[in-house]
């Protein structure tokens, strides 16, 4: 049918049937947000390079070190204390990256492409958009760091089983870690949520998360040593660590102590987005 | 039906919206004209909660539109901005719309086939042109089969055929007893859809009237004739509800209150010759000018001095 015959568009025009069945309801936004999530090729490629980090370093650092011990050369420092553990999650720093910056454009891409127009004309209350895509991507984060940290680490072990470091998956704690690791990564892309909401600009938001988490860390130098050890375990990327670390130094949190200063991290990040939310103009 | 009562929106000192009340009933469409800049975008962003009015309300079906529990049901909008996302095709931005509301698929692909867009509508929009962009905002627009359609420059970038498209979709709308509320600069589109008329100029609504009142009152209905005897004219012609004007001793007479036709057969009846016998017809176009003159004045005049400052 092409449309230069349709001129009588009639079938848009039928008596209106007031169906009682069709309203918004909190579950049906969480759908249309889980929908909208998939239905961009951006979440397909950078879900697949967060789990890329995740599982090539991993294997990457695990190899190096297997090379170093077998030839007997001298140890890089860096590797000194490294354990299969540790290797397997060295690609988690760049799978913060790549979860949070999705994260981050999953709402401020709406706003800088105008969706959002049509998204808050649909839910005019706008607070349940905020809270399904929360859940959504940090669903979907914690399933990718899940598969990427399980993953890295049974690649790892199987690397590293001939060596003095070797470590099975039953070993004490490995199991809690990893998941401590996706549950890290889980609520590093609701931050990132948080903060594309906030700002409502991707290079913002990006910016933002950078520097919350890579930037602010290395400047921690800059303060007297005695506030240094005051706050930078509190920090949203020592904290965050600490939940999935397997062996506790002095001077970090726990890791029940690090999920829970995350989560007081996210939980200000969701506010600040809420009250921008509502109270803003679209 | 949508009620706008002394709705103003302020950005800092600007005010873009100045105490604007007024009235859209259903059964027809209402075109909302002004020149650019007169705040008929921000109107319509208010009226369904994207922008907050600084003071006064704007319902809609009787509420404030975000306490609908089906919104999309209430009123389907077309912004005059592009509101999808490029990365996403037409079916799944539709889609996802309609989740939001439980409206089944079926309807999705009912609105991609009745605006035209089955061709591209697992393309994504972002590489659309103009005219597929509006035809993909319409069909978002029509998707919960709301009572209230409201379009926001509905014709840019369409084709002629999408222009006779949207008339004829815009009319049957409203024959079914829905309001349509439609804004647009093109004061000649107006003319051939719209029954009743809301022109703003610089916030203020300038006349909320039907569209042969409009032209009526801009001296839409005056006749320009030529005749060798003025004065016997004049004389004929004369009666309740009847204006001439004409300068003393020229042949030219301005009249207000009768036809063409029923000037020449009075002229007929007692022999005066004519010379030119003109229907002034004023179109909707000069009506609206006339009307948005000092609006547009005021843009004019602060133009140079802003160059020269």
């Amino acid at each position: 049918m092409s449309i230069a015959t349709e001129t009588r568009p009639s079938a848009a025009v039928p008596a209106r049937t007031a169906d009682p069945a069709r309203k918004v309801t909190g579950a049906r936004v969480l759908r249309s947000e889980w929908y909208k999530q998939w239905s961009l090729r951006s979440t397909w490629i950078t879900l697949g390079l967060g789990l890329l980090f995740l599982l090539a370093f991993g294997t990457i650092a695990s190899l190096r070190y297997k090379s170093m011990t077998g030839s007997g050369q001298q140890m890089d420092p860096d590797f000194a204390d490294a354990t299969t553990y540790s290797l397997a999650l060295f690609g988690t720093t760049f799978a913060t990256i790549a979860l949070g910056v999705l994260g981050v454009l999953s709402t401020s891409g709406e706003y800088t492409t105008g969706m959002i127009r049509s998204t808050l004309a649909a839910v005019p209350r706008r607070l349940p958009v905020l809270w399904s895509k929360a859940a959504v991507y940090g669903v979907v984060a914690f399933a990718v760091g899940a598969a990427g940290a399980f993953g890295a680490f049974l690649i790892s072990s199987g690397v590293l089983s001939g060596t003095a470091k070797a470590m099975g998956i039953s070993a004490d704690g490995v199991v809690t870690g990893l998941l401590g690791a996706a549950v890290y990564l889980g609520l590093v892309g609701v931050i990132g949520v948080a903060l594309g909401a906030l700002l409502r600009s991707t290079a913002g938001g990006i910016s933002a998360f950078v520097g919350l988490f890579l930037l602010v860390p290395g400047l921690m130098m800059l303060l007297p040593k005695s506030w240094r050890a005051d706050i930078t375990p509190y920090l949203p990327s020592n904290a965050g660590e600490s939940i999935f670390a397997l062996h506790h130094v002095t001077g970090t949190l726990t890791a029940g102590n690090g999920l829970l200063v995350l989560l007081g991290w996210t939980a200000l990040a969701l506010a600040g987005a809420a009250i921008r939310l509502v109270r803003s103009d679209a | 039906m949508i009620e706008a009562r002394q709705l103003t929106k302020r950005y800092g000192d600007k005010t873009a919206v100045d105490g604007v009340t007024f009235t859209v009933r259903p059964g027809a469409v209402t075109g909302f004209l002004g020149p650019n800049g007169a705040g008929k975008s921000t109107t319509m962003r208010m009226i369904i909660g994207l922008d907050a009015p600084t003071s006064g309300s704007v319902s809609v079906n009787g509420r404030r539109y975000a306490r609908h529990a089906a919104p999309l049901h209430e009123v389907g909008a077309l912004l005059e901005a592009r509101s999808i996302h490029p990365g996403r095709s037409a079916f799944d931005h539709l889609m996802a719309l309609a989740h939001t509301h439980g409206i089944p698929r079926g309807r999705v692909s009912e609105l991609i086939e009745l605006t035209g867009l089955q061709p591209v509508a697992r393309k994504r929009a972002g590489a659309f042109s103009l005219g597929m962009g509006q035809r993909l905002g319409i069909a978002a627009a029509l998707l919960g089969d709301p009572q209230t359609i409201m379009l926001d420059e509905p014709v840019n970038g369409l084709d002629p055929e999408g222009v006779l498209w949207i008339r004829n979709l815009l009319t049957d709308l409203a024959a079914a007893g829905r309001t349509v509320f439609v804004s647009s600069h093109l004061m000649s589109e107006m003319a051939l859809v719209a029954d009743h008329l809301i022109v703003v100029g610089r916030g203020r609504v300038l006349a909320d009237t039907t569209v042969q009142e409009l032209v009526r009152t801009a001296g839409g209905d005056t006749v320009a004739v030529a005749t060798a005897d003025p004065e016997q004219l004049r004389r004929v012609l004369s009666g309740p509800g009847v204006e001439i004007t004409g300068r003393p001793g020229s042949e030219q007479l301005s009249v207000t209150g009768m036809s063409p036709r029923a000037i020449g057969l009075a002229a007929a009846e007692h022999g005066i010759a004519l010379f030119e016998l003109t229907a002034k017809a004023v179109s909707l176009e000069e009506a609206f000018m006339e009307l948005t003159k000092d609006a547009v004045e005021y843009h004019a005049t602060t133009t140079p001095a802003r160059a020269a400052a």
